[in-house]
């Protein structure tokens, strides 16, 4: 057998490492030079090629305990942790527990949104049953989601538990007691925008009530952008199974529609957001790999849109309509380009030198400025001409938040790309402002029906 | 003789910044400079610096950037930042206090090796 040249052993070395998904090919780079120093010094002092690089890879010492530590360090990329930690002797005793927290919460979310049935409330029932549902809709799974988060992050004070319990009981008294307006259009808002409010209070849970760190926070968005991914696929699943199981059973002469539509669609679609949120934390490295992909192919595909809209406007010279279909296409758009970004803010390496995405992304945040302003125009101008409505103050308030948001995350993304500025500011701007977006889903859940007079 | 595992863990963060605020360095060199300083007492397993210089700049405490060094390789240097200097500060304020107190009392109790007084007499017998 021939005889292996240091270079040799160097690269063997550092394929041994690379194996490892905890360390960075960045750090491998640092930990090769530290290696070479090393064999150099004391090569000078007398020791020959073999000796030099054992005793030096010695030094450097257990290569897995190393790995467990950058594991730790990178806790934002929390599933390497996971991966080291079950690789090694011990796996994680809390996964079974974890399981077990899931599906039981899972099952109670499950059987809440059947008990109004109990009192003969029937989702598709009379139209006041259907508001019903539709305005408690987050109120049947989020506590749970809550209980969840806090039982696994371990929330054990009192304090803790009675300001996560708050936001819960506040909402179900305000959309339940306050005389709405059936169908009306304070009604309809404060039913799209608790969902938005309550989802951001279990944030608190998520967090092990530290809520107002900004990496926790961070984690929460990325959390938040891969339980959507993660739901979206069991939805889509679960879709094809209920339409097999019509199929199959009318083959036998067995109509089951109304109990796919009775118990199957409800009990699922609430149980399947707490299981997708499990899934998110139990099986990340799978989501992980998935989500900037996604993010990949769909920056470029928003911003080719939002570009040739604009684009479309100038060359016709067509103003948008503000009739209420546009205007909730158009924030929901907004709104999916704004958690795209945050998603990528979530997903991104602050420590990577700006690259090619980060210019991308500025153009999506600049093409989704643009077209923000002219929305506003358009709803400022509907609104001096015609007056308030909730919808159109609604969608005035959505706008100029997105555009307060879109401003600055411009400018610090040129700040970021011209080398002027690190990443970490633009993380902080929207991890803070995320209680911005809070406090207005609160202020239109709350506050609207009452300035509007419940219509 | 080997420092307590603990002891080493919770005096690095106050040595690499200490360290730091000579002037900008690099892990081997860094933790040559702690070798020498302690009189090759306290050992550092090598490996373990570089996830601790990545937390402290995390943390901003120290920036790094990667530099041609003499032997013509691509190393990555690392220097204090001021929120660094101003975290050095506090560390050097916490760990004066340990210092005095561990002193105030460590000259109290006398070594046992030579016959102290603060070791039972049964423990002795078995050591001895």
């Amino acid at each position: 057998m021939s005889k292996m040249t240091l270079e040799e052993r160097i690269g063997q070395w550092r394929e041994y490492l690379q194996k490892r998904p905890a360390v960075r090919s960045v750090d491998i780079d640092e930990l090769e030079d530290h290696l070479r120093t090393q064999i150099e010094a004391l090569r000078q002092a007398g020791l020959d090629e073999d000796e030099a690089f054992l005793v030096a890879v010695k030094r450097l010492g257990d290569l897995d305990a190393i790995s467990r530590e950058f594991a730790i360090e990178y806790s934002e990329r929390l599933w390497k942790q996971l991966v080291v930690l079950s690789g090694s002797a011990a796996s994680p005793p809390s996964s079974h527990r974890d399981a077990t927290l899931a599906v039981g919460m899972a099952t109670a979310a499950a059987l809440a949104i059947k008990i109004p049935a109990l009192f003969g409330i029937r989702i598709f029932g009379s139209a006041s049953d259907f508001a019903f549902y539709l305005s408690n809709l987050s109120l049947f799974v989020l506590p749970f989601l809550a209980v969840f988060f806090g039982l696994k992050r371990g929330l054990h004070r009192f304090e803790e538990w009675f300001w996560l319990a708050v936001p819960f009981i506040a909402a179900g008294v305000i959309v339940n007691l306050l005389p709405f307006k059936t169908g009306g259009q304070t009604q309809i808002l404060a039913a799209i925008h608790l969902p938005i409010a309550l989802w951001l209070m279990v944030c608190y849970a998520y967090a092990g009530g530290q809520w107002r760190n900004h990496e926790q926070r961070m984690n929460y968005v990325r959390f938040s952008g891969e339980w959507f991914i993660y739901y979206t696929l069991i939805a889509l699943g679960g879709a094809i199974l209920m339409g097999l199981t019509v199929f199959i059973f009318k083959a036998i002469g067995l109509n089951t529609e109304t109990a796919i539509q009775e118990w199957v669609l409800p009990c699922g679609a609430m149980g399947a957001v707490i299981i997708a949120a499990w899934l998110v934390e139990y099986k990340q490295s799978v989501i992980e790999n998935i989500a900037p992909v996604l993010t990949w192919l769909f920056t470029p595909l928003f911003t080719a849109l939002l570009f040739v809209f604009v684009v479309a406007m100038i060359l016709t010279g067509n103003a948008i309509q503000v009739e209420r279909e546009v205007l909730i296409g158009f924030d929901l758009l907004l709104v999916l380009v704004l958690g795209l970004l945050l998603y990528s803010i979530s997903a991104r390496d602050p420590q990577q030198p700006p690259g090619k995405f980060d210019i991308l992304q500025l153009l999506l945040v600049a093409s989704a400025l643009i077209v923000d302003a002219l929305a506003l125009w358009a709803i400022a101008a509907r609104i001096s001409e015609f007056g308030f409505s909730a919808n159109k103050t609604a969608a005035l308030g959505l706008n100029l938040l997105l555009l307060v948001n879109l401003v600055w995350s411009t400018v610090l993304y040129i700040r970021f790309l011209t080398g002027r500025s690190a990443f970490r500011p633009l993380e902080r701007w929207q991890t803070a402002y995320l209680t911005v977006f809070a406090a207005w889903a609160w202020f239109v859940t709350v506050f609207f029906p009452v300035i509007f007079n419940y219509r | 003789m080997d420092i307590d595992k603990d002891l080493v863990a919770a005096s690095a963060t106050p040595l690499v910044l200490a360290i730091l605020s000579e002037g900008e360095s690099y892990g081997y060199a860094i933790i040559k400079r702690v070798s020498e300083l302690s009189g090759g007492e306290l050992q550092w397993t090598d490996g373990m610096l570089y996830p601790l210089l990545h937390r402290l700049e995390r943390n901003g405490y120290v920036e790094s950037f990667w530099a041609e060094s003499e032997s013509g390789r691509q190393r990555k240097y690392y220097r204090l930042t001021r929120a660094g200097a101003e975290q050095l500060d506090r560390q050097r304020r916490q760990w004066q206090i340990v210092d005095k107190t561990m002193k105030g009392i460590l000259s109290l109790a006398v070594d046992p090796a030579g016959g102290g007084r603060l070791v039972c007499p049964d423990m002795r017998g078995v050591t001895g």
